[in-house]
C-alpha cells in the first residue's frame, strides 16, 4: 500500500484543489497515467500515478483544497494482496501540515539587524541636517561618549562643531581642570561620581596580606647604589606589580561602557592623590606596565607633585584604566575602595608594617602590606580578582623581575 | 640622478607588455587594440611585436567577446578584455554579472574565470551622457568579481600584473583623465614593482578628517588636502584602490584616529559606493565620529555636453574645501 | 518513419540505446522527487529529445567540452558525470557535482570537461566560443559542443557568437535543440526567418539539419560533424530537430500547444522506435531489454540513496567559493 500525495508542481505552489478524481477506486493504473485533475494558482493540471497500482481508496474529495504533500489517495501495487486498509486518515484536510521532511537542511539563526528607520525622505542635494529633537542637546557621538567616561555633564557646554556641535575638544576642554576649581565645586564632583560608582556598579572587594621582605631588602641594595633624588620608592614597586599583573588580566584594565566591558588601549594607572586643599585627583602614568622602574619611580614623583601644585595635563588626567589607592602613609593597614567609573576595579594598598607571619611552617615577623581589591561584578567574579591580587602577590616576591624593562 | 616623467598611459602600456612578454597564456582582445593602436593608445605598437593572434581586434559584439574572453580563461588563457568605455559594458553585463561572477560559485568550485577587463571610465573629456559615466561603485555591488580603480603611475603598471595572478574575475577601472597624469620616477624600478590588490592606500597622512576617495578625483583630494594644510586643517588622504573587496580596515582605523570623514566620489550620490563607505562608517565607528559624515559626489544628472556643466556635474576641489570646513565647524 | 538498418554494431547500438534509457529513467524519477519537494527550483525535462545528448555526445572524446542549457541532466549524465553525483546536487546536497550550490540548472564538472549547466538563454554561446579560442590558441584540437534552444537563437549572444566563431574559426559544434517552443512561444512567432540553418549559414559557418528523435541519425551526423569541427579547426552548426514531451518546466499547464500535437510526436518516441529497430537487427530481445531497465532503474534507485545519504553543506560556509580561496 502506498500514498499518493498533493504534488508540488511549482517552486511557488503551496496547495492545490481537486478538480476532479480520473480514477475510481479498484482502477488499475499505469504509471504515468492521469489519476486526477488540480486546481493550482496557474492553472488546472494533471496528476499522474508515478507507480502502476490500484486504487484503493481516495482520500480528498472534489472541491477540497490540501496543502502540497497531503495524501489524497491509497494505491496498491498490483500482485499486492487488498490489505486491510490503515484507520482513518488524519489527511484530507487543509488543515494537515505538509510534507515536514526528516531532514530539514540547516536554518539560519535570526541575525538581529537593527536598522532604524530614520528620516526616510532623500535628501540628494543638500548636506544640511535635520534639526533634531528638541531639548536633545546637539553632541557628535565620540563627544557624547567621552562625556559618559568622565562623568561629564553636557549641559552648558558650548559646542564649536559644525552645527554648534558639541565636539571631542570641547568635552576635552571641559573635563580639564581649571584654575578656578575651588575645594566645594570639586568635593561635589567626588560626590556626583562616587554616588554614581555606588549606584550602578556591584562591588565586590577581595584583600590579601603580602610579604614584602624580598622587595625591602631588594629596594635596598638597589637603593644603596644610587643618589638620594633617584631612590626608588616601595609605592613604585607596587604599581609596577599592579601594571605587569594587568598584562595577564586585561578584564580589570578598561571601562564598562555601553551595557559592556571595553577593554584598555593601553595600561594606564590611576595613581589616587589626595590634594591638601581637600579633595581627590587621581591622575595617569601611561604605560605603566612599560616604564623602567626608574621612569615610573619619576613619574610618580612628578605626578603627586603636580596633582599638588595644580600643573597636570589634561591627558593625565582623562584617562586612567585602572587607579590604586595607597593609604599606607595615613597609618591604616586595609582600604576598600569605590571604583571611580567607568573604570571597573581598583587596588588599593595599606600601610607597610612587620607582621607576624606564617612561612615555611615557621612564625616570622615579616615586613607586610595589605593589598585591596574592588571590583566590578558586571565584569569579572571573585575567582579572577583572586587570581589577580595573587598575581600580585608573586611578582613583589620577585623583585628583581619588576626592575626589568620589556 | 635624473628625474624622468612617467605617464599613467605609459604605465598601464608597460604594465601590459611586460605581461605579454612573460606569459603565453595572456593575449589582449577588445575593439580596436590591434591596427587602431586603442582608443585611448594604450596599446599602440603592440601588434606589431606581439601579433594578430594575442593582440586580437574584435567585432563591436560586447557580450560576445566578454563572454569568449570568461570562455578562454576557463580554458586556461589568460585573457586581458579591454571595453573601450564603462558605458559599453552595459552590453556585457550579462556576461559580467550572470556568467563571470557566478562562474565558481555555481560551479561548487569546479571552475574559476581567471579574467581581466580593462576599462575607461569617468567625465572630463566632454563625451557627454554616453562615454562619460563612473559605474565601478555600481559593479563593486556584485560579489564574485573584484574592482580596481588605479590612480597612480605605480598601480597603473602594477594592479595588472596582479589582476592576472588573481584566479578569479577583476575589472580594472582606468579615469580618462588620468591617462595623460605625469609623475616624476629617478629610475623605472621604482615605479615598474610588484603592488597590492587588497589595501587601501593611505597617500598623505593628516589627523584632523579622512578624505576617502579613489581613482580621478584622488588627486583633487590631495590638492584640496595641500591647500587645507595651509588652513591648518591636516586631512588624511586614502586612495581605495579596491572597490570589491573594499578594505574597510583601513578606512575605520582612518576614522577611529581622526573623527570624521569626508567621501569624494565622481559617480552619483544616491545608492553609490559612496553611501556604502558612510554607512559603514556609521555602523562601526559611530561613536568615533565627532562630525557628521559628508559626501561630495557627482551631481544627479547624465553627463552633460558643455565644459561648464560637465565640470559643475563632478566634484571640483572647492568642494570638496567646503565639505571638509564643514565638518571642521569651520564656516567661511 | 520508416526503420532504416542501423548502421553501426550492436555493442555501439546498445550503449546509444541504454544512455537513452539512463536519461529517461533519471528524469521520470526526478519528476517524482519534484513532486515530493525532494527537488526544488527549477526542474526542466528533457523526456523526447534524449536521442539529440545521446548521439553528439557519443560522437565526442572525453577530452572534448560541452556547454549545455538548463535542460542539461542527459548532457552531463552522457559526458559521464554520475547519476549520484547528479541526483545529490539537485537534492542540493554537498555531494552533488556543483557542490550542491547549482541544482538542477547548473551542473558542473571540471573533471568530465562539463562546463554547465546555463539557464540565461544564449549567454553561453560566447563562453563556448572562448574555450574554442583558447584552444585553438593553445594549438590543441579539442572540440567544444555547445548545446542551446532555438530559442537562443533570438538572443543577440547567439549571432555575437556564431560571427566570432566563423571570424575566428574556432573549434565549436553548435547543437541547436529545436523543439519548436521557447516555453511557450512556437518558433513561427518568434522568428521571422524559420530555417535556423539559413540563418547560420548566413555567418560562413556549415551547417547540418538532422532528425533529433532518431539516435542512429544524430549520432552518425555527430561522427562527420565533430570531424569536421576537429580537423579543419572550424566552428559548424547543428540543427536537431527535436520534441519536449513534457512541459517547458514542472509547472506549465501546457496551454501553447494541443495534447493531439504532444500525443502525436509521442509516437516518435526516439527510445521505443529505436528499441523496435535493435530487436528488428537482432540486437536486442525482451529479456535482454528487461535485464538493461532492471539495471538502470537500480542505478537510479542507488543515485535516489546517495543523494538521500547525503548532508548539507553547513551553514558557516555560506560565503564560500565567491572567490578562490587561498590554498584551494
Amino acid at each position: 500500500m502506498f500514498e499518493v500525495t498533493m504534488p508540488s508542481l511549482g517552486a511557488d505552489m503551496e496547495e492545490g484543489t481537486l478538480i476532479d478524481w480520473l480514477v475510481e477506486v479498484g482502477d488499475s493504473v499505469e504509471k504515468g497515467e492521469a489519476i486526477a485533475e488540480v486546481d493550482t494558482q496557474k492553472s488546472a493540471l494533471e496528476i499522474e500515478a508515478w507507480s502502476a497500482g490500484i486504487v484503493r481508496k481516495l482520500l480528498v474529495e472534489p472541491g477540497e483544497t490540501v496543502a502540497v504533500g497531503t495524501p489524497i489517495a491509497l494505491f496498491s501495487a498490483e500482485d499486492e494482496a487488498a490489505e486491510e486498509l490503515p484507520a482513518e486518515q488524519p489527511a484530507s484536510t487543509a488543515t494537515a501540515t505538509a510534507s515536514v521532511q526528516a531532514d530539514e537542511p540547516p536554518a539560519p539563526e535570526p541575525t538581529v539587524s537593527q536598522t532604524a528607520d530614520a528620516d526616510a525622505a532623500p535628501t540628494i542635494q543638500t548636506q544640511s541636517q535635520p534639526t533634531g529633537k528638541p531639548g536633545r542637546a546637539r553632541v557628535s557621538p565620540a563627544a557624547r561618549k567621552l562625556a559618559g567616561e568622565r562623568g561629564i555633564d553636557l549641559t552648558g557646554l558650548k559646542g564649536s562643531g559644525p552645527g554648534g556641535a558639541i565636539t571631542l575638544a570641547d568635552v576635552e576642554q571641559a573635563g580639564e581642570p581649571r584654575a578656578s576649581d575651588t575645594p566645594s565645586e570639586m568635593r561635589q564632583a567626588i560626590a556626583a561620581t562616587m554616588s554614581r560608582a555606588n549606584r550602578d556598579i556591584p562591588h565586590y572587594y577581595l584583600g590579601t596580606q603580602i610579604s614584602l621582605q624580598h622587595a625591602t631588602i631588594w629596594l635596598e641594595s638597589t637603593n644603596a647604589t644610587l643618589p638620594m633624588a633617584q631612590r626608588i620608592v616601595m609605592p613604585t614597586l607596587l604599581i609596577k606589580a599592579v601594571a605587569l599583573a594587568l598584562e595577564k588580566f586585561p578584564e580589570m584594565n578598561g571601562f564598562y561602557v555601553d551595557d559592556g566591558f571595553r577593554q584598555g588601549s593601553g595600561i594606564h594607572v590611576g595613581v589616587a592623590v589626595s590634594l591638601r586643599t581637600g579633595g581627590l585627583v587621581a591622575p595617569a602614568i601611561h604605560d605603566a606596565n612599560r616604564l623602567s622602574l626608574e621612569r615610573l619611580n619619576q613619574a610618580l614623583t612628578d605626578l603627586v607633585a603636580r596633582s599638588r601644585g595644580g600643573g597636570l595635563k589634561r591627558a593625565e588626567f582623562a584617562d586612567p584604566t585602572i587607579t590604586i589607592t595607597n593609604l599606607g602613609d595615613q597609618g591604616v593597614d586595609t582600604v576598600f575602595g569605590v571604583i571611580y567609573p567607568p573604570q571597573v576595579a581598583l587596588v588599593s594598598f595599606g600601610n607597610i608594617a612587620v607582621r607576624p607571619l606564617v612561612q615555611d611552617g615557621e612564625l616570622r615577623a615579616l615586613p607586610c602590606v595589605y593589598a585591596g581589591l574592588s571590583a566590578d561584578h558586571r565584569v569579572t567574579d571573585g575567582r579572577r580578582g583572586a587570581m589577580f591580587l595573587n598575581k600580585i602577590k608573586s611578582l613583589l616576591q620577585k623583585p628583581e623581575k619588576l626592575a626589568r624593562i620589556p | 640622478m635624473n628625474q624622468t616623467t612617467v605617464t599613467y598611459r605609459e604605465a598601464i602600456k608597460a604594465g601590459l607588455a611586460e605581461a605579454l612578454r612573460s606569459d603565453d597564456r595572456v593575449f589582449i582582445m577588445g575593439e580596436d587594440v590591434g591596427r587602431y593602436g586603442g582608443t585611448y593608445a594604450v596599446t599602440m605598437g603592440f601588434l606589431e611585436e606581439f601579433g594578430e593572434a594575442r593582440i586580437r581586434d574584435t567585432p563591436l559584439s560586447e557580450s560576445g567577446f566578454v563572454g569568449a574572453g570568461i570562455g578562454a580563461a576557463m580554458g586556461g588563457m589568460r585573457p586581458i578584455v579591454e571595453v573601450m568605455t564603462v558605458n559599453f559594458c552595459l552590453l556585457a553585463l550579462d556576461q559580467i554579472v550572470n556568467t563571470a561572477a557566478t562562474m565558481r560559485h555555481m560551479s561548487g568550485g569546479n571552475f574559476s574565470v581567471p579574467l581581466v577587463i580593462r576599462m575607461a571610465t569617468g567625465a572630463g573629456r566632454q563625451l557627454a551622457a554616453q562615454h562619460s559615466h563612473s559605474l565601478e561603485g555600481w559593479l563593486a555591488h556584485i560579489p564574485g568579481i573584484k574592482i580596481l580603480t588605479p590612480a597612480t603611475v605605480t598601480d597603473g603598471y602594477g594592479m595588472l600584473g596582479a589582476a592576472l595572478a588573481d584566479p578569479d574575475p577583476v575589472l580594472i577601472f582606468e579615469h580618462v583623465m588620468l591617462y595623460n597624469h605625469k609623475e616624476r620616477y629617478d629610475s623605472p624600478e621604482d615605479w615598474q614593482r610588484p603592488v597590492d590588490i587588497e589595501k587601501a592606500a593611505i597617500r598623505r597622512e593628516g589627523g584632523d578628517v579622512s578624505l576617502i576617495t579613489y581613482g580621478g578625483c584622488l588627486w583633487k583630494a590631495l590638492d584640496a588636502a595641500e591647500q587645507l594644510s595651509q588652513e591648518g586643517i591636516q586631512a588624511e588622504v586614502i586612495d581605495l584602490r579596491v572597490l570589491r573587496p573594499l578594505d574597510t580596515r583601513t578606512i575605520l582605523d582612518s576614522v577611529v584616529k581622526t573623527n570624521r570623514a569626508v567621501i569624494v566620489e565622481e559617480a552619483w550620490r544616491s545608492g553609490s559606493l559612496s553611501a556604502e563607505i558612510g554607512m559603514q562608517i556609521a555602523e562601526r565607528a559611530f561613536y568615533d565620529l565627532d562630525a557628521p559624515i559628508q559626501r561630495v559626489c557627482g551631481a544627479e544628472v547624465p553627463i552633460p555636453y558643455p565644459k561648464h556643466l560637465e565640470d559643475a556635474a563632478v566634484p571640483q576641489v572647492p568642494q570638496i574645501l567646503a565639505a571638509v570646513r564643514e565638518v571642521m565647524g569651520r564656516h567661511v | 518513419m520508416i526503420a532504416t538498418t542501423i548502421p553501426f554494431d550492436r555493442e555501439k547500438s546498445l550503449a546509444l540505446y541504454e544512455n537513452m534509457l539512463l536519461i529517461r529513467f533519471f528524469e521520470e524519477k526526478a519528476a517524482e522527487l519534484y513532486t515530493r519537494q525532494k527537488i526544488r527550483g527549477f526542474l526542466h525535462l528533457y523526456i523526447g529529445e534524449e536521442a539529440v545528448a545521446t548521439g553528439i555526445v557519443a560522437a565526442l572524446e572525453p577530452r572534448d567540452g560541452v556547454v549545455a542549457t538548463y535542460r542539461e541532466h542527459g548532457h552531463a549524465l552522457v559526458k559521464g558525470i554520475s547519476a549520484a553525483s547528479i541526483m545529490a546536487e539537485m537534492y542540493g546536497k554537498q555531494e552533488g557535482c556543483s557542490g550542491g550550490r547549482g541544482g538542477s540548472m547548473h551542473l558542473f564538472s571540471a573533471e568530465k570537461r562539463f562546463f554547465g549547466g546555463h539557464a540565461i538563454v544564449g549567454g553561453h554561446l560566447p563562453v563556448a566560443v572562448g574555450l574554442g579560442l583558447a584552444e585553438r590558441m593553445r594549438g590543441g584540437n579539442a572540440v567544444t559542443a555547445c548545446f542551446f534552444g532555438e530559442g537562443a537563437i533570438a538572443e543577440g549572444e547567439f549571432h555575437e557568437s556564431m560571427n566570432l566563431a566563423a571570424l575566428w574559426q574556432v573549434p565549436v559544434l553548435f547543437c541547436c535543440e529545436n523543439n519548436r517552443y521557447a516555453m511557450g512561444t512556437a518558433l513561427e512567432r518568434s522568428e521571422s526567418q524559420t530555417d535556423l540553418c539559413a540563418k547560420a549559414a548566413s555567418y560562413n559557418v556549415n551547417v547540418m539539419r538532422v532528425d533529433g528523435m532518431d539516435v542512429a541519425a544524430v549520432y552518425q551526423a555527430s561522427v562527420e560533424a565533430v570531424g569536421y569541427v576537429r580537423g579543419q579547426g572550424k566552428p559548424m552548426f547543428l540543427e536537431l530537430n527535436t520534441y519536449r514531451f513534457r512541459p517547458h518546466s514542472m509547472f506549465d499547464p501546457e496551454l501553447y500547444r494541443d495534447k493531439a500535437e504532444v500525443e502525436g510526436w509521442k509516437k516518435h518516441d526516439p527510445i521505443a522506435s529505436f528499441g523496435e529497430r535493435l530487436r528488428e537487427q537482432g540486437y536486442l530481445d525482451d529479456r535482454e531489454d528487461r535485464i538493461l531497465r532492471d539495471k538502470i532503474a537500480a542505478e537510479i534507485a542507488e543515485a535516489v540513496d546517495f543523494a538521500e545519504r547525503g548532508s548539507w553543506e553547513p551553514l558557516e560556509r555560506l560565503t564560500t567559493n565567491v572567490y578562490t580561496e587561498v590554498g584551494s
